[in-house]
């Protein structure tokens, strides 16, 4: 029997909101699917579209995006860039077919501990309903290497 | 050649019981690069944390990866275990398999295979981690406390005592705050501003504090140790210097019919005044939206009986520039307006009044001089009713929270009615009695026990007027009955809510709010008293609803943390920042609209003939605090953020 299909999630986080709810997550001993890789960064602002890409390359099946809420940056509105950023961006991933339920973009605070497992839980369960993301690494299979350094 | 050693611990069973650290530390073991692997029961503890040392100085390690709690707990332990062994701290980092790893799953095998590729992805970083070396910063010996009330009082006072500069800022005309709005204050029953006054005294007087009242903060830039703020000094149209505080303005005033702020609105006020008698200033204020000058063009008669020409219509608001090392916040709180309680007719019946009313009836200082008598007849209440959580502890109507003070002084306003309205009769509807504090439940027991009032337990559904009485009817849960008493006067604890603009206020100083708009704390339990931005701190009951002893205690602890930053001269920062590199920067400035921190400046690169050949941008290492956001939107991709590279953040997904 082969094993389930179990997908593999990458999430880029700021280290004082998203992060510190995850590990508020863990300190509550809540309980998530282990298919979630954090990637921890200063701040949302920090999070190039490029790093998801590079994920995606890595052989990801979804993409989470996650910092403070609105209003609620360490650095008073990096979390703010990311969204204007994550908003141009999913239009080009659009077009270029990239299906958007595969990244996902949240607010979680460092008092969400909840918030984030739940979060975690729905989507290792929807990425799971949509299967191993093969459509990207043919991609990467057909041109090489799309994303350098 | 990269030499990695990788450290994987136990924390005893925490993580030892769901991830299997033997086959995580030969996987790592089997890892390009890795000189070392090995785990052990507890690596923070001084024989975990000198095996550390030992393995990098006998493997000549260039890099550490310690897989255990999150980078949060000890990531500042590690890395100083790695200095003291000769390695740089900054080529050390921190797998976190207990929080996000070994807690949260369930299964075993997947919770190792988790664990494995966190370690490994963070293997693969270190490996082009740099060396860094901590940014010196010099630091401001001048604290900047906002708010003038006992919070703030307190704060300011610890501080000069130290002998450190301290500027304390108050938007009313005078110090005092809430506290000194009251009458006793509980468990002791000491009259609040005679013991309030002499500190609002010592403040003023201090040769280290400036004081600055019916003053506000229009904005603060920089950082810990390195603060600019900038401060209005609203026009109190009253020259300070040359007022003497003789109060014949005040007097002479033809408005007297302004209500009263300081009162709670049960007395009047002239335009000019002092909020109260005991005002530190003691300097009146215009009130500009109320004199008859501003309004009409015409009057004048304080300026005319003023002996000393202290008053001056063409006064101007000034602005203060300041620097500034630390910022205590000490804002307060207000009272919640009890309008969505309909039932309770508050605003509806004069007679129905809040528990800050009440202190101000009680008080001798107050409009009746300290009698308790019915602010729409003036006589003496002989049946009053205190309904206790009225707005705390509903989430449908008030606020979620318990308001923590109203338990003790609604058991204090039925002692005082009991000592003041002899014969008089106190009921006290309450949901649970909360007396948690030194001498409290022995107090609450005393205002039932020896001043007699009736507790019952149970909510009131309704106060309307009926021949003259206030009709209360409620129920008492312990008998199962409902009520109904025919009171005179009717006192609703209502809830603490943080300031009207405490959200814009934190936006304004740069810290963070909770749901209710009360300021978050960095750490609720092991950080209190700061804030998640370095350099501020709070007290009182601007982070929750405190009384007296914890807000001064929090104060105390403010003044402590600031005289500890101001003891050293120099500060250590993460050299967390973003670098650019000046060859490739095009000059496009899109790093500087991003900067929230305006770090970024124009530098010239000029020829060796001192000619011009291009502007580029220059990261001020003092004011950038490392958020990276300029070096997403870099479209030369010059910029870069020192620990958390484009490099090495492709080699850490790499690694998953």
């Amino acid at each position: 029997m082969s094993k389930p299909f179990e997908p593999k999630i990458v999430a880029f986080v700021c280290t004082y909101c998203t992060y510190a709810g995850a590990d508020l997550a863990g300190t509550s001993r809540l309980k998530y699917p282990p298919n979630i890789r954090m990637v921890r960064l200063p701040c949302t602002g920090r999070i190039s579209p490029m790093f998801i890409l590079k994920a995606l390359q890595k052989g990801a099946d979804g993409v989470l995006v996650s910092g403070c809420h609105p209003g609620d940056c360490h650095f008073t509105h990096g979390n703010y860039h990311a969204r204007r950023r994550w908003t141009v961006f999913r239009a080009l991933l659009n077009f270029t077919g990239i299906p958007l339920e595969r990244i996902r973009f949240s607010w979680i605070s460092a008092a969400e501990g909840v918030k984030f497992a739940e979060l975690i839980s729905s989507l290792t369960e929807d990425i799971r309903k949509l299967g191993p993301f093969e459509q990207y690494k043919a991609m990467i299979h057909e041109t090489e290497a799309p994303v350098s350094l | 050649m990269a030499k990695i050693g990788v450290f994987i611990c136990h924390c005893g069973e925490n993580i030892g019981a769901k991830i299997d650290c033997t086959r995580l530390t030969s996987a790592m073991n089997d890892h390009p690069g890795v000189s070392v692997s090995v785990e052990y029961k507890y690596f923070c503890s001084d024989p975990g944390q000198e095996n550390v040392k030992k393995a990098i100085r006998e493997h000549n390690l260039t890099g550490v990866v310690v897989a255990a709690c999150s980078p949060r707990m000890h990531e500042a332990t590690f890395r100083k275990a790695c200095a003291e062994a000769g390695l740089n701290p900054y080529l050390c980092e921190i797998a976190n398999i207990r929080e996000q790893c070994s807690w949260v799953h369930t299964d075993q095998d997947m919770a190792t295979e988790k664990a494995i590729e966190i370690t490994r992805s963070l293997i693969e970083k270190v490996k082009l981690n740099n060396e860094l070396q901590p940014i010196e910063v010099p630091v401001t010996k001048r604290a900047l406390v906002i708010g003038g009330g006992i919070a703030g009082i307190q704060a300011a006072l610890d501080i000069a005592n130290a002998g450190q500069e301290v500027v304390l800022v108050e938007r009313e005309p005078s110090l005092g705050g809430h506290m000194a709005q009251l009458s006793e204050t509980f468990p002791t029953l000491d009259c609040s501003q005679c013991i309030m006054t002499p500190r609002m005294v010592e403040a003023a007087q201090h040769p280290k504090i400036r004081l600055l009242t019916y003053s506000e903060i229009e904005q603060v830039e920089g950082f810990i140790g390195n603060f600019k703020v900038r401060i209005r000094q609203k026009s109190r149209y009253v020259d300070m210097k040359a007022c003497t505080g003789c109060g014949d303005c005040i007097q002479k005033c033809p408005q007297k019919k302004i209500s009263d702020e300081f009162d709670c609105a049960l007395g009047k006020r002239p335009a000019i005044y002092t909020p109260f008698a005991q005002a530190v200033p003691n300097i009146p204020v215009i009130d500009k939206e109320h004199c008859t000058f501003f309004k009409n063009g015409k009057c004048k008669v304080c300026q005319k009986v003023c002996e000393t020409n202290a008053i001056n219509f063409e006064m101007q608001d000034e602005f203060l520039d300041l620097e500034i090392g630390a910022i205590v916040v000490a804002t307060g709180f207000q009272i919640q307006n009890t309008a969505m309680y309909g039932e309770y007719g508050y605003g509806k019946y004069a007679d129905v009044i809040t528990g800050l009313q009440f202190e101000r009836l009680a008080s001798a200082s107050g409009p009746t001089a300290g009698k308790i008598l019915r602010p729409s007849d003036g006589k003496e209440p002989q049946t009053i009713v205190f309904i206790q959580c009225a707005g705390s502890r509903d989430p449908s109507k008030g606020v979620k929270y318990c308001s923590k003070i109203c338990c003790m002084y609604t058991a204090k306003h039925a002692m005082l009615y009991a000592h003041k309205v002899h014969g008089g009769k106190a009921h006290v509807f309450y949901m649970d009695i909360r007396a948690a504090g030194k001498g409290y439940d022995e107090f609450t027991r005393r205002a039932i026990e020896e001043d007699e009032a009736a507790y019952l337990r149970g909510r009131v559904s309704k106060v309307w007027q009926e021949n003259g009485k206030l009709m209360v009817r409620g129920v008492d849960t312990l008998l199962g009955k409902p009520v109904e008493i025919a009171a005179d006067m009717v006192v609703l604890a209502t809830a603490i809510t943080p300031q009207p603009d405490a959200r814009e206020f934190a936006k304004v100083v740069g810290i963070g709010c909770d749901e209710y708009g009360f300021y978050n704390e960095a750490h609720l339990k092991l950080r209190p008293v700061e804030t998640a931005t370095a350099g501020i701190f709070l007290a009182g009951a601007c982070q929750s609803p405190k009384d007296i002893p914890d807000s001064v205690s929090q104060a105390s602890a403010c003044a402590s943390k600031v005289i500890g930053l101001f003891s050293r001269d120099q500060l250590e920062r993460e050299p967390v920042i973003a670098i650019n590199n000046e060859s490739t920067c095009s000059g496009c400035w899109g790093c500087a609209l991003a900067c929230p921190y305006n770090a970024i400046e124009k530098k010239d690169i000029l020829s060796r003939s001192g000619e011009l050949i291009k502007q580029v941008a220059f990261i001020n290492p003092g004011l950038c605090q490392g958020c990276g956001t300029c070096v997403t939107f870099c479209r030369s991709n010059s910029i870069d953020l020192a620990g958390f590279t484009e490099k090495q953040i492709f080699a850490e997904v790499m690694g998953l």
